[in-house]
């Protein structure tokens, strides 16, 4: 299993919670962006990046701000300098507000199989608190015309505890996104990220947010909820129906190998115990660097095997899936149970090991920090 | 230099008040010292010292001074330690002279701790000679200050100098007041020897360094001395001035200030206020007032991290060196580990070495409640002392406890002093005397307990005058007092350092006070965690705090994954600051909890 990521650091404008890599979109940039990412993908297969690509994502940003020609060139690039497997999951992120029926037929030709789209919310009163550039109706719209345009692998993000939320607020919003009848949800709970202005403005108490006992039964509500209507809740912030968990980030949190390309991508390479490489979240280098035919990423981690055993705790345990003491004893060729004997005792019953996987219960995942903490 | 020639003086002063300030113009003025080595307030040398604006060790530098009536005279200026924990040094510091200079501020009048050392001066005999600092800022008022003066101290201060350190006025003025108002030494320099030791400190080159006044006799290079109380020997390598920086002189004599340099380990053995003869045809009997200073305040000082041990007991050793006063021992703490006992002479000084040994030494501390020394007789009539609150024997085998009781004297504007003796009141205090100083200044008297100082006494002052309160205390007696030790449980379990020596009528109080302040700085963690205060087996208060409820990360995707996981594993080398009892992290703040004003 190989993936590959496309990081499209675009946005109609900036959402205040954000920490992600992002500029404000400008005429042409994008076009010129989506040249130098199939120029690097060229430089990365010279170099021996292995494929066929078994995973691609679109990621940002706002990749929904490629035009859909950029996305099947860089699509046909993928296959004929990596090869991509006939069942490859191709995912798009898509901000409701950017779409047209034209676009989404665009990108379903070009091959992208697995839309997610950035609603959040579907209140009015909520996404305006969100700052998010797009309108509710919006957001019905391009669910319609997404499924209209071809796409039967749909992804709906949710956005809970915001400041001031409800029960009742949450509630509706679930109602409203079950109605989609959506494939796949990401739920995330709202952070305050140091450096974004919703940071800023949470630290100097502008904006409370719920506290931990009012996020933590939101949390669990949109646990009963989804798992109830068919979900599987199958990592901290993602549910699915069976079948459509996103093979993709399934990827990182199994430490399998992914090529990030773009500005502000992550790579992980699995040789050894492992390296991750990153390109420079600066828009003007990676131009440069691709330009050069120089190699945009630069490593920033090395594993050795103690670091690789605690993080494949630390991304394993993330999943229902868990981590599996035999394959634990396979890859480190040591007891998972005998190891980590003392952290595993301080999680209590929170940490549970069933048919030989040892995971945590979703008390356990509302402290999920706390608790991997004990195995660091 | 003939005798009639030299003047020895100290400035008194309130802290903020400009003594350091003053001294460097003296230096400055009478060219002491070189452009470059101007940095403002050179006497106080520690960074600590610097930071808090106040003096801890003693420094005494010799000023060449040509007087306006053309002759030549030796200034020796004596620093004076600024607070109430260094009485006795003050004291000491104050006999080797036979003039202070007061400074007292021309807006806020006359302090607690100055009058407190003019007092110490005046009872030395020393003569008093007023400087009104800060006299540039529109809110001074030289004229109610010089009558606050003569009627709280009761001496003249018709010719007091107006002052600004800061400015440089009125410094030529102060030289020539000096040479004019303080008499000269007295002394036979063809006496036996006797020379106080007024200050002293470690010098990892040199050993010890000796300050001394002579007031009888003559020493010399070579010379044998022995130090009358601690009966030690040396023969002086070294003896000299300093002005400000070290000269060697051949010899110095009655009259005279210096240093003496004599191949000492440890400031244990040139105690201050010891009397310096030499070993053949030495003096009979020693200068009076020799004290040997005894830990008022007692401590445990823990590693945070555990296998700091060692390197605290060096840094220890090293401070007390340096420092008579300090003492220590190693205890044991069940909840704390391997730690030690520590003795200081009051608060400012405790203070002092735990910030020293974080800062100097990069030692992480956790520091247990501070407790005075307590007199026990048990049952079976054995007596003993209590330094700590883990030593008080159960309540069922207390025959009798003393605790010490001080006499305070407090400063205030007339506005605060509602609040003020509330305050002696609820701290189980017997008011003396209250007295007007002016029609807005008040000086109140308390006998109070030494324990209800050391907890929180002096911050609440502070807070309740809006920092124009001001303290000084001197030792009582001791009282047999009705005191019980409360226990502090967390999850059930006794946290050992966290146990007070409380009196029983406050037990309630405190127990309640201190639980929730505890609950305040235990962060929520994976469990319920109880704190609960106890004396013996019967609960008096208790607080909860809640289980922790959410702490995860809600995204993890490719370019989260070594920035988030790194950050955990910050936050968790964080948390090994904080101390684990059973299953629960307590963080340092939790421990001085009980230390903390109540707003």
């Amino acid at each position: 299993m190989t993936g590959l990521y496309f990081h499209i650091p675009f946005c109609l404008r900036k959402c205040p919670y954000c920490d992600f890599f992002s500029v404000e979109k400008n005429e042409g940039a994008v076009d010129a962006y989506g040249e130098l990412l199939r120029k690097d993908l060229e430089r990365a297969a010279a170099n021996g990046w292995q494929g066929p690509v078994d995973t691609l994502f679109f990621g940002g940003g706002t990749p929904s701000l490629l035009a859909p020609g950029v996305v099947a060139d860089l699509l046909q690039g993928v296959a004929k300098h990596f090869g991509l497997s006939a069942e490859a999951e191709i995912s798009l992120e898509a901000n409701p507000g950017t779409v047209d029926a034209q676009k989404l037929q665009g990108y379903r030709a070009a091959g992208v199989n697995r839309l997610s789209l950035g609603m959040q919310s579907l209140q009015p009163n909520l996404l305006a608190k969100l700052g998010r550039p797009h309108s509710v109706a919006e957001s019905r719209e391009a669910v319609r015309l997404a499924r209209q345009a071809g796409f039967d692998n749909l992804s709906l993000d949710l956005m809970f505890a915001l400041p001031g939320q409800s029960r009742t607020e949450l509630e509706n919003d679930l109602d409203a996104l079950l109605e989609f009848e959506p494939e796949h949800l990401s739920c995330y709970g709202l952070t305050a990220e140091t450096g974004t202005p919703l940071g800023e403005q949470v630290a100097g108490g502008k904006i409370v947010l719920p506290d931990e006992d009012l996020y933590a039964e939101l949390f669990l509500r949109v646990d009963a909820r989804l798992t109830a209507a068919g979900y599987r809740h199958y990592e901290i912030s993602n549910f699915a129906r069976p079948g459509y968990a996103c093979r993709h980030n399934q990827g990182y949190w199994q430490r399998l190998p992914c090529l990030g390309l773009g500005a502000g991508a992550h790579s992980f390479v699995a040789t050894g115990w492992g390296e991750r490489r990153a390109v420079a979240a600066d828009l003007d280098r990676y131009a440069e660097n691709v330009t050069a035919g120089r190699d945009t990423a630069q490593t920033i981690e090395t594993f050795d095997r103690e670091g690789a055993m605690a993080e494949m705790l630390y991304l394993g345990l993330r999943t229902d899936r868990g981590v599996d003491a035999e394959t634990f004893r396979a890859a480190f060729g040591v007891d998972l149970q005998m190891r980590y004997a003392d952290a595993i005792a301080r999680c209590d019953d929170m940490l549970v090991c069933e048919e030989g996987r040892w995971r945590f219960n979703i008390d356990g995942w509302l402290l999920f920090n706390t608790l991997l903490s004990h195995f660091l | 230099m003939k005798q009639c020639n030299i003047r020895n003086f100290s400035i008194i002063a309130h802290i903020d008040h400009g003594k350091s300030t003053l001294a460097d113009r003296l230096l400055d003025q009478t060219g002491a010292l070189t452009d470059r080595e101007k940095t403002d307030q050179f006497l106080d040398k520690m960074e600590l010292e610097r930071e808090r604006g106040i003096t801890i060790k003693a420094q005494s530098v010799r000023l060449n001074y040509r007087a306006d009536n053309g002759e030549d005279y030796i200034l020796n200026l004596i620093d004076t330690p600024g607070h109430v924990d260094f009485n006795y040094e003050v004291s000491r510091s104050l006999s080797a002279c036979e003039g202070a200079l007061l400074v007292v501020d021309a807006s806020q009048g006359v302090e607690a701790q100055t009058l407190a050392n003019v007092y110490l001066a005046i009872d030395q005999n020393l003569e008093v000679f007023p400087v009104l600092n800060k006299i540039d800022l529109p809110s001074a008022d030289p004229e109610a200050i010089k009558s606050e003066i003569e009627e709280v101290i009761g001496i003249d201060a018709s010719e007091a100098v107006p002052a600004s350190a800061k400015e440089g006025i009125g410094v030529h003025e102060i030289l020539e007041s000096i040479v004019a108002k303080f008499p000269p030494p007295e002394g036979d320099a063809e006496a036996p020897l006797k020379a106080l030791v007024f200050d002293s400190w470690y010098d990892s080159y040199q050993g010890v360094i000796v300050l001394v006044r002579l007031k009888e006799g003559r020493l010399q290079k070579g010379d044998r001395i022995r130090f009358m109380a601690s009966g030690k020997v040396y023969e002086v390598l070294k003896l000299g001035a300093f002005s400000p920086h070290m000269v060697e002189m051949k010899s110095l004599a009655a009259g005279e200030v210096g240093f003496v340099i004599a191949g000492i380990k440890s400031v244990q053995d040139a105690k201050v206020g010891d009397t310096i003869t030499h070993e053949k045809k030495g003096a009979e009997t020693p200068l009076p007032g020799f004290k040997e200073v005894k830990p008022m305040v007692f401590s445990g000082l823990y590693p945070i991290d555990t296998s700091d041990y060692d390197a605290l007991r060096d840094a220890m050793e090293k401070l007390r060196l340096n420092d008579s006063s300090f003492s220590f021992e190693p205890e044991n703490s069940v909840a704390l580990g391997f730690g030690f006992r520590c003795g200081f002479l009051g608060l400012l000084h405790m203070e002092i070495i735990q910030e020293r040994l974080e800062r100097e030494f990069g030692i992480d501390l956790i520091t247990t409640a501070p407790t005075v020394v307590y007199k026990v007789t048990d049952t079976k009539g054995n007596k003993f002392d209590v330094d700590s609150a883990n030593k008080l024997p159960e309540v069922q085998h207390i025959e009798t406890v003393e605790e010490p009781f001080i006499l305070a004297t407090i400063h205030v504007p007339n506005e605060f002093v509602g609040g003020v003796l509330a305050l002696c009141e609820e701290k189980r205090g017997i008011q003396r005397e209250l007295r007007y100083l002016s029609s807005n200044r008040v000086m109140v008297t308390y006998e109070l307990p030494l324990n209800e100082i050391v907890l929180d006494f002096f911050d609440r002052l502070k807070s309740i005058s809006r920092g124009y309160g001001s303290l000084d205390y001197e030792a009582l007696d001791y009282r047999p007092s009705d005191l019980v030790r409360l226990n502090v449980m967390i999850n059930g379990e006794v946290v050992d350092a966290l146990s007070l020596i409380v009196h029983r009528e406050k037990s309630q109080f405190r127990g309640r006070e201190l639980v929730s302040k505890m609950k305040e700085f235990i962060p929520r963690q994976q469990f319920v965690v109880a704190i609960q205060a106890a004396i013996g087996n019967k609960v008096i208060a208790r607080e909860t705090v809640k289980a922790l409820r959410k702490d995860v990360t809600a995204k993890c995707y490719g370019g989260d994954i070594s920035r988030k996981r790194k950050l955990l594993e910050k936050q968790k080398e964080g948390k090994k600051r904080m101390k684990q009892v059973g299953s629960v992290e307590l963080p340092q703040e939790a421990f001085l909890a009980i230390l903390k004003v109540k707003e």
